[in-house]
C-alpha cells in the first residue's frame, strides 16, 4: 500500500482534469442531484460512496454523458463541455466501465479492446474491402496491456467467456484505460468478484493511478474504498455530504456521514 | 499476479486448490471446449458420418450424379440459410425468408413475362423487393422494438398475401421466361460432375459473407450485437444501424435466392417454398449457430443445409417413406440444439 503519499493540499494549485459545479438533476418531482460539485485531479483515485438513492449513479451518469443534468456545469481540463450521449464523454477521454461489464463474451480479448474502434489494414485491402488489421490489433492490444501493467491477460486471442471474473473485469478496465483516455470511471468493479479477484482489480486501479490516470470509483464496499481511494466523496440525499480522505476519517466516520448520523 | 498454471489455453490460472478441482479438465470437457471454439466442427462430423453411412447403405448414393443432385437440391435452402444465419447471429429469427424469396421471384417473373421488362431490370427490381422486405422487418425490429419472431411472423403472412394478390395465384413457367432468369438452373460439367450455376452462385455468396463476417468490423459488430446488445451499445457500436443493415443484407441475399429458385424449379410459383422458412432455420440450427445469437459460423449453415439434403436424399435412396425423412430432420434439430446447449455451458 503506497497510497498515502498523496497530498490533498498540493492539489489546490493543480488544475482538475474533470470539474463539476452545482449539478442539478430532477426526475419529475424526485431530486436526483441537488447542486453537486466535484473535482478530479490527475493521478488520484476518487471514490464516490453513498447509500442507495443518495445520487451516486445519477452523478456518474451526468459525468459520463448517460444523463444530461438540468443545470450546472462540467469542465474537462478547464474547458466547458456538454455531454448529450456517452459517446460525447468518450470523445473527451472519459471512459466508463459499467457494472454489468460491457464486454462481448464470444469475442476474444483483442477484439473486445478494439470493439467499436476497429482498425483496418492499410492500402486497398483495408480501404476498399475494409479488411480488419487483426494482427496489428492483437499486437497493439498486447502493447497496451503491458503499458497498463495488466499481467493477468497473457493471451489476447482467448474468448472473453473463457476468462475468470477478475480477468473479464481487467479486460473491461483495460478497454477504458487504453488508447489515450483521460479519466476512467469504474462502477462497482468488485461487486461480483471473489476476494482474490477483487484484490487483482484493486491492484489494477492502483496501477492506473500510478501511471497518472485518474480513476473515479463507485463502490459499496468500504474496505475496498479505504484501500485504494485518495479522496472519498460522500453523497447523501442528492448532495455532497463531505469529501474526506482515508487518513482524515475512519470507515465508521464515513458510514456515519453517509447515513446522516454525523457531519464532516 | 499468478501465471497460468493449469494446462490448456482456456483454463485460467487458479491458485486455490478447491477452484482447480472444480475446473479440472475431463476428456469430455476438452471436447466441449474444442466444439465451442469451432462451431462448424460438429456439423462437419455429422455430415461426414452421414455420407459414409448412406454410402454404405446404398452404392448409388456416392455416385457423382447423385452428389451433384444433392448440391442442386440444397442450393435454394442453402442461400436462404445465409440470410437466416445473419439474422440469427444477432439473436433474431426470420420466419419470412421463404415468403420474401417467393415474392421477389414472382415480381421478377411477372415483370419479365407479363410486363415485358428486360431481364436485368426485372432482376434489379427483384433485388429492390428483397431490400424493401428486409427494410420493413429491420424497421419494425429497431424502431418499434418488437421481437423479430413476432415481426417476421406478421410479415410472413403479409408477404404470402402480397405474393398471391400480385400473381393472382398463377405460376409463370420457365419456358416463357428470358434465358437470364432461368440461367441459375443451367448446369456445366466440371470433370465427371455437373454443377449448376445456382450452386456456384450460392457458394460465391457463402465466400463473400464468410469474408465479411470474419474480416470486417461490420462482421464483428454483428457478433457483438447478438452476443450482448447492451454491451455492444456501451462499447459505442450503433446497434440499431447494425441490425438494420443485417436485415437489408438478408433481403438482398433473399432476392438472389429468388433467382436461384426460378432456375432450380424452372418456374416461379406463388405456392412454392412453404417449407423454406423453417427449412432455412433448420439448416442454421443444425449448422451449430446458436439461436441465442453471437455464436456460430456461416460455413456451419452450409454444412447444415447439406446435412438436411443428404439425409433426405439418403433416406429416400434407402427406400424409406418421405415421412421418415421429416422424422429424421426433426430428430436432427433437437439433437443439434441439445448439443448447442451443452457446448454453451462451457466454463473455464
Amino acid at each position: 500500500m503506497t497510497a498515502t503519499e498523496f497530498q490533498p493540499a498540493k492539489t489546490e494549485v493543480r488544475q482538475p482534469i474533470l470539474q463539476a459545479r452545482n449539478l442539478v438533476k430532477t426526475f419529475g418531482r424526485v431530486v436526483g442531484l441537488d447542486g453537486v460539485s466535484l473535482d478530479l485531479y490527475p493521478g488520484e483515485v476518487l471514490a464516490i460512496i453513498g447509500d442507495n438513492g443518495a445520487g451516486k449513479s445519477t452523478l456518474i451518469k451526468c459525468l459520463t454523458g448517460a444523463e444530461i443534468p438540468d443545470s450546472g456545469e462540467l469542465k474537462v481540463s478547464g474547458q466547458p463541455v456538454h455531454f448529450k450521449r456517452p459517446q460525447d464523454a468518450r470523445v473527451h477521454g472519459i471512459e466508463t466501465v459499467y457494472q454489468n461489464l460491457a464486454v462481448s463474451p464470444a469475442l476474444d480479448v483483442a477484439s473486445n479492446l478494439f470493439l467499436g474502434r476497429e482498425e483496418r489494414l492499410p492500402g486497398p485491402l483495408g480501404k476498399i474491402f475494409r479488411v480488419l488489421d487483426t494482427k496489428g490489433m492483437r499486437r497493439k492490444a498486447k502493447e497496451e496491456l503491458t503499458r497498463l501493467g495488466i499481467s493477468t491477460l497473457q493471451d489476447v486471442t482467448v474468448p472473453v467467456e473463457n476468462l475468470s471474473g477478475g480477468q473479464r473485469q481487467a479486460v473491461a478496465v483495460a478497454r477504458a484505460a487504453a488508447f489515450g483516455s483521460k479519466v476512467v470511471v469504474l462502477d462497482e468493479p468488485t461487486a461480483a468478484l471473489g476476494v482474490r479477484e477483487s484484490n487483482q482489480v484493486l491492484q489494477l486501479v492502483r496501477d492506473l493511478r500510478d501511471r497518472g490516470l485518474p480513476v473515479i470509483l463507485i463502490s459499496h464496499n468500504m474496505p475496498h474504498v479505504f484501500d485504494v481511494a485518495d479522496r472519498i466523496h460522500i453523497q447523501r440525499l442528492g448532495k455532497c455530504a463531505a469529501t474526506i480522505t482515508p487518513q482524515s476519517h475512519s470507515m465508521t466516520d464515513a458510514v456515519a456521514i453517509m447515513t446522516g448520523a454525523a457531519t464532516a | 499476479m499468478t501465471q497460468q498454471q493449469t494446462a490448456g489455453p482456456p483454463a485460467a490460472g487458479h491458485a486455490d486448490p478447491a477452484e482447480e478441482f472444480l475446473d479440472r479438465q475431463t476428456p469430455l470437457s476438452r471436447i466441449r471446449n474444442i466444439l465451442h471454439r469451432y462451431p462448424a466442427l460438429s456439423p462437419a462430423i455429422v455430415l461426414l458420418v452421414a455420407v459414409v453411412v448412406f454410402g454404405l447403405l446404398n452404392e448409388r448414393f456416392l455416385r457423382v450424379e447423385n452428389l451433384s443432385l444433392i448440391t442442386q437440391q440444397v442450393s435454394v435452402v442453402g442461400t436462404l440459410a445465409i440470410a437466416q444465419t445473419l439474422i440469427i447471429l444477432t439473436a433474431g429469427i426470420d420466419l419470412s425468408v421463404g415468403a420474401v424469396m417467393i415474392l421477389a421471384s414472382m415480381v421478377v417473373a411477372q415483370l419479365a413475362v407479363g410486363s415485358g421488362a428486360p431481364a436485368p431490370l426485372a432482376l434489379l427490381l427483384g433485388l429492390v423487393v428483397g431490400l424493401a422486405a428486409g427494410a420493413l422487418n429491420g424497421f419494425l425490429v429497431t424502431r418499434f422494438r418488437l421481437p423479430p419472431f413476432i415481426v417476421t411472423l406478421g410479415t410472413l403472412n403479409i408477404f404470402i398475401a402480397l405474393t398471391l394478390l400480385y400473381s393472382g395465384g398463377s405460376t409463370v413457367r420457365g419456358s416463357s421466361m428470358p434465358g437470364l432468369l432461368t440461367w441459375m438452373g443451367s448446369t456445366f460439367p466440371v470433370g465427371p460432375v455437373r454443377i449448376s450455376t445456382g450452386v456456384v452462385m450460392m457458394l460465391l455468396l457463402y465466400i463473400a459473407v464468410a469474408f465479411i463476417l470474419g474480416k470486417t468490423a461490420w462482421g464483428r459488430h454483428v457478433y457483438a450485437v447478438g452476443d450482448d446488445k447492451e454491451a455492444a451499445r456501451l462499447a459505442g457500436i450503433p446497434v440499431n444501424r447494425v441490425l438494420m443493415s443485417v436485415y437489408l443484407a438478408a433481403g438482398a441475399v433473399l432476392a438472389i435466392g429468388a433467382w436461384i429458385q426460378i432456375g432450380r424449379t424452372n418456374a416461379a410459383s406463388p405456392n412454392a417454398g412453404v417449407d423454406l422458412n423453417l427449412d432455412s432455420i433448420t439448416a442454421v440450427v443444425i449448422g451449430g449457430t446458436s439461436l441465442f445469437g453471437g455464436r456460430g459460423s456461416i460455413w456451419g449453415s452450409l454444412l447444415g443445409a447439406l446435412i438436411v439434403g443428404v439425409f433426405r436424399n439418403g433416406l429416400s435412396l434407402a427406400g424409406l417413406d418421405v415421412l421418415y425423412q421429416t422424422l429424421a430432420v426433426g430428430v436432427l434439430i433437437i439433437v443439434a440444439v441439445s448439443i448447442d446447449q451443452w457446448i454453451r455451458k462451457v466454463k473455464s
